[in-house]
This record gives C-alpha cells, structure tokens and sequence, in this order.
C-alpha cells in the first residue's frame, strides 16, 4: 500500500521543546488565517441565515416582508411529498450516476493504459465530455441528440428497432442519468488511469513470471491497488454529481410531473417559482442535516483512503 | 508456458503464440478506439450542427452532407459579447484568490504545519459537502442588502469559496512533495517563511499550482446554478448566455449548437492542451 502513502504523507511535523512559544504557533496558524476566515464567512454565514429563515414566513411575493412562523415550515416539510420525492430522486441519480461512471471508468481506463496506435488521441476524446460545460451539454443532449424528430440518437438507433422515441418524455430520469455519466466518466477514467500508471511494473511482472493470468493479475493485484483511487473518485464525484441542476433544469425542467425532480431543482423551484423563501430555507436545513450525516461517513472514508489516522500519529 | 515469457525473446512472427498476442493487442485497440469515438459523438455533432444552416440542423434522417456556414456563428458572436467579458473576469479573479488564499493555507497544512491541521483539512473539504443550493434564498437576501446582486465581484466571491476547499488539498499534496532536504537547507541558509515560500516551495509546486488553477478555471467558467439565481444583466456569464440562446419557438438547433460550442471550446481548448496537467491535479497529485 505504497501508493497510499505518496497520497498522504505525513507532513513533517518537528519536535518542539516544552515551551514551544504562543509566538511560534501564531507564526503557524498566521499563513491559514485568511483562507479560514474567508471560507467561515463565505459558506457559514449564508447558512446561518437559511437556518433563521427557516424560522419565519417569508413569500417574496407578499407584502410586509418575514415574520416570526415557529416550526411550521419544518412540518411541512415532513409532511411533504414533494420533498422525500426530490430527495429520493437526489440518491437514485446520484448512486447511479456515480456507480455506473465508475465502472465505465475502471474500463476506459484499462483501455487507454495498454499501447495501441493513437493511444493519446483516444484519450483526448474520451475526456472531452468532462470539459465540455454542463449547460451546453443539458443543451446538445436535450435537442440535437434526444430529439424524437431528428434527434441522432434515434436515428443510430433505428436499425435496431427503435422508432422516434421521445426519450425526455419516456425516459426522463434515464435520460438525465445518461447526460451525468457522460460528463463524470472522463472524470473517473483519470483518476483510475492515474492509479494504473503508478502501480509498480516489477509486482505485475513477477505475477507474469508467477504464471498468474491477466484476469487474475488484475483481480489480486490491480484493484487492492485501485482501491484508494477509486475511492477517491466515488467521493469527488458524488460531491459534485448531488448537486446535479443543470441538467435537470434544461433538460426537463423537473418533469414529466415530478419524475425528475432531485433536490437542487425542488429548492430552485420553491425560491424562484413559489417565492417560498421560509419553506425552502427548512428544506434547505433539513438537506444540509441529511448531507452532515452522509458527509459524517464520507470524511471519514476520506480519512481511510488517505490514512490520516496513522498518518497523525 | 512460464518458460517462454520470461526467457530472452526468440520468437518470430511465426510464431502462433505471438501472433494471437499481436491480434490481441490490435483487437484491444480497435475497441478502445470504438469507444473514444463513440464517447466523443454527442460533442463532434454540436460542431457539425453549429456549422449547419437552421432549415438542415432540423430534418429526418440527420444530415451529414451540406453546405456549411458560419452565419449561426456570427449570429453568436454578436451577442455574446458581454457575457465573455464577465465570464473571463469572473473566472480568472476567482482562480487568482484561489491561488492568493490556498497557497498560504496549504503551507500551514503542510511543510509547517498548525497543531490541529487535520481538522482544518476537513473543515475544509466538509463545506464542499454542504449544498449551497440550500441556501440559495438567504444567499439572494444577503446579495440584496450589501448590494452585490447582478455583481461580478459576487460571483468572484462564490467561486472562490466554491474552488477552495478543493484547490487546498490539492496544493497540499503538491506541497508534501517538496522534498524535505531543501527546505532544510533553505533553512539553515537563514531563510526565513516568506523566502522558504517564495524561492523554495512555489518554483518547485509550479506545475501543481497549474493544475490547481486549471481545475478551478473548469468550474468557474462552467458554474451555472449561482450565476442564473444571482445576476442578471451586469454579470451574466457563458452558461447564462447560451441559456438566453434558446428561444420558445421556430427552428433553434443550430443556434444552439453554435452557442454551445462557443461557450464551451475555450475549457475543451485548454484542458486539452493541460491533460498531464489535469490528470496530475485530479490524482492529487499521487503520480509525477
């Protein structure tokens, strides 16, 4: 688990005597201070603010501004259909998007790592997506991809079968789905490229030299290798998938009905289109308590995948 | 079997064994090329339609030959104009505070570090796991009454939040890859903090702090969700730009596909340039 260590080193923490003076852990704390202080008033304050909001009755479209409303925004949140629905969608689009990106991930990458003619080209290509802005993805896909009247989709398809399908309308969650592992797959395939090219050649030669076969090199040797790194793509990459609006937002708007509503587009909608500044606000707060206790978990497989906790001691 | 892999190499290509290998080899490679290409599809036809006129990007079956041209461009280019101005501000000015910020940061965590740098780290990367979309009404509240709503300096001030967790791990991990002799020898050669920084650590982290910048200069430039709940007119960026580029009715296809493409190349252009780079920073720089 060599690999391991190169991702967390220790930093090197030096041996001070007893009365290792204030002066000296200012002069330590001093370079940290702007980032922190700017990161506790940029991300915390707003949070604060939802969690008083949350408190009170605030429409934007109503006269006489907020006013004190105790707990009645969280039980309607509790209460809501709409909102475990949205938060439902949020886990199945997520753990699809991630889990499916993943293991086309592990793929590509196996792919690219071996030597073929344009070996660099093809993986130009195979990252593209990742750099291609959400919006204008949401936006390709949703019109000269998906369309059923001329969509490309439907014409690479027909040969086997498929006739104009309107897939925004049919398969609108599979869709979006789709539109997230296209963008994240280039992602993962990094990462797990990164991971192969480190992993060292004398260990998978002496399991060639062993006899081991290909299959059975890769199943013992490359994933406990890959591990850390596929970790850290599965974190990375639920962090940024949960918040998926984009494509939802352009792609279907939320619907059909509610069936692709995930929890960014409800909050969105609450704000923008009920003007529910109360409402979303406990919603919000709920999201972030559900998120802290996901989180809770995540940072510490962070922790692993890093091995902080030999690492500190 | 073991015998004949390990020994010196003898064999011809006559050799039946060799052969298989070679076909193998050119086999993998036919499917890796399959797969790039088809991973590639959806972006070569945006470029295909962006060059089609409105009446050929709209037909069944899709056309593949036609008379190219560039008026959806320049139909494009003629709007944008704005829009590009705030979306390169707002993207450079939040990589520079990045940098600024995670630099000084990253060194506390690391080469020097404070007492408590894990949990530091974690706080860090922990308000990446809070959605800010959450807060999205008190955000618009609180841009309201500091009157930095429809500002650029607001989504400068969001992006930066948005990359620096990130950007802080990331520099760390180049950062406790400097080797520990040459800080030592900094040292004793009577350096004192800022020059360790300055002459040892930021020449050796360049190529890192590249990656860092590239990685935020991606998510700035794409960022969406922010920019469309709070700006407006004074600072609407790319993504807002090619969102305004859909209209509710009448042939758009190619429009869009033009609007797309613009709004997007820059990002495909540089990271396409940067891919070591790109692969260094998102591995957190486990490989060199």
């Amino acid at each position: 688990m060599t690999v391991v260590e190169d991702l967390a080193p220790t930093p090197r923490v030096e041996v001070k005597p007893r009365g290792a003076d204030r002066r000296e852990r200012w002069q330590r704390r001093l370079p940290l201070l702007p980032a922190l202080i700017y990161i506790v008033i940029v991300t915390q304050i707003p949070f604060l603010v939802t969690v008083w909001y949350s408190f009170q009755n605030y429409f934007w479209d109503q006269p006489g501004g907020a006013h004190w409303a105790g707990v009645s925004n969280y039980s309607t949140v509790f209460t809501s259909a709409a909102f475990r629905s949205a938060l439902l969608r949020s886990v199945e689009m997520t753990v699809a998007a991630v889990i499916i990106a993943m293991i086309l991930g592990v793929a590509f990458a196996v792919l690219l790592d071996r030597k073929f003619l344009g070996r660099g080209v093809a993986r130009t290509l195979i990252i593209t997506p990742f750099l291609v802005m959400p919006a204008a993805a949401a936006l390709v896909w949703a019109g000269p991809m998906l369309d059923p009247n001329f969509g490309l989709l439907n014409w690479l398809l027909e040969p086997f079968g498929v006739h104009h399908v309107a897939w925004l309308s049919t398969h609108a969650l599979g869709s979006v789905i789709v539109v997230m592992i296209w963008q994240w797959t280039p992602f993962m395939t990094l990462i797990i490229l990164a991971g192969l090219q480190s992993q060292p050649a004398d260990t998978l030669e002496a399991a060639k030299v062993d006899g081991a076969g290909a299959f059975a090199t890769f199943r013992e040797l490359t994933i406990p290798h890959l591990r850390p790194y596929i970790e850290l793509g599965i974190l990375l990459g639920s962090i940024y998938l949960v918040n998926t609006f984009d494509a939802v937002r352009l792609m279907t708007n939320g619907g059909p009905g509610t069936s692709t509503t995930n929890l960014p587009f409800y909050l969105y909608q609450q704000v923008n289109n009920a003007f529910d500044v109360g409402g979303a606000a406990a919603a919000g707060v709920v999201t972030v308590i559900l998120t802290i206790i996901v989180a809770t978990f995540a940072l510490r497989l962070f922790a692993r995948v890093f091995q902080f906790e030999e690492a500190g001691s | 079997m073991t015998a004949a892999t390990a020994a010196p190499i003898r064999t011809t290509s006559e050799d039946p064994r060799r052969r298989r290998e070679m076909a193998g080899k050119v086999g993998w490679g036919v499917v890796a090329w399959v797969v790039s290409i088809a991973f590639f599809l959806p972006v070569l036809w945006m470029v295909i339609t962006a060059f089609k006129p409105e009446s050929a990007a709209e037909t069944w079956p899709p056309q593949f030959v036609f008379r190219p041209t560039l008026s959806e461009f320049s139909l494009v280019f003629s709007g944008m104009g704005p829009y590009l101005t705030h979306s390169v501000i707002a993207t450079i000015g939040s990589t520079i505070l990045v940098l600024l910020l995670g630099v000084p940061a990253s060194y506390a965590l690391s080469v020097r570090p404070v007492k408590r740098w894990r949990d530091g780290l974690f706080f860090f990367i922990s308000t990446k796991m809070l959605p800010i979309v959450a807060a999205i009404g008190p955000l618009y509240v609180i841009a309201l009454k500091t009157h930095l709503l429809d500002s650029i300096w607001l989504l400068i001030i969001l992006y930066t939040a948005m990359n620096l967790p990130l950007a802080i791990w990331m520099i760390r991990s180049f950062m406790l890859e400097v080797p520990s002799e040459l800080l030592e020898a900094a040292r004793l050669d009577g350096a004192g903090r800022i020059r360790e920084i300055t002459s040892v650590i930021l020449p050796i982290t360049t190529p890192g702090l590249v990656s860092t910048a590239l990685i935020c200069v991606i998510f700035a430039w794409n960022e969406l969700f922010l920019a469309l709940n709070l700006t407006i007119t004074n600072a609407a960026t790319m993504p807002m730009f090619l969102i305004s580029s859909v209209p509710q009715e009448g042939l758009y296809i190619a429009h869009l596909s033009a609007a797309a493409t613009v709004a997007s190349i820059p990002v495909i252009i540089v990271g396409w340039i940067a891919q070591r780079s790109l692969v260094r920073g998102l591995s957190m720089g486990a490989i060199k």
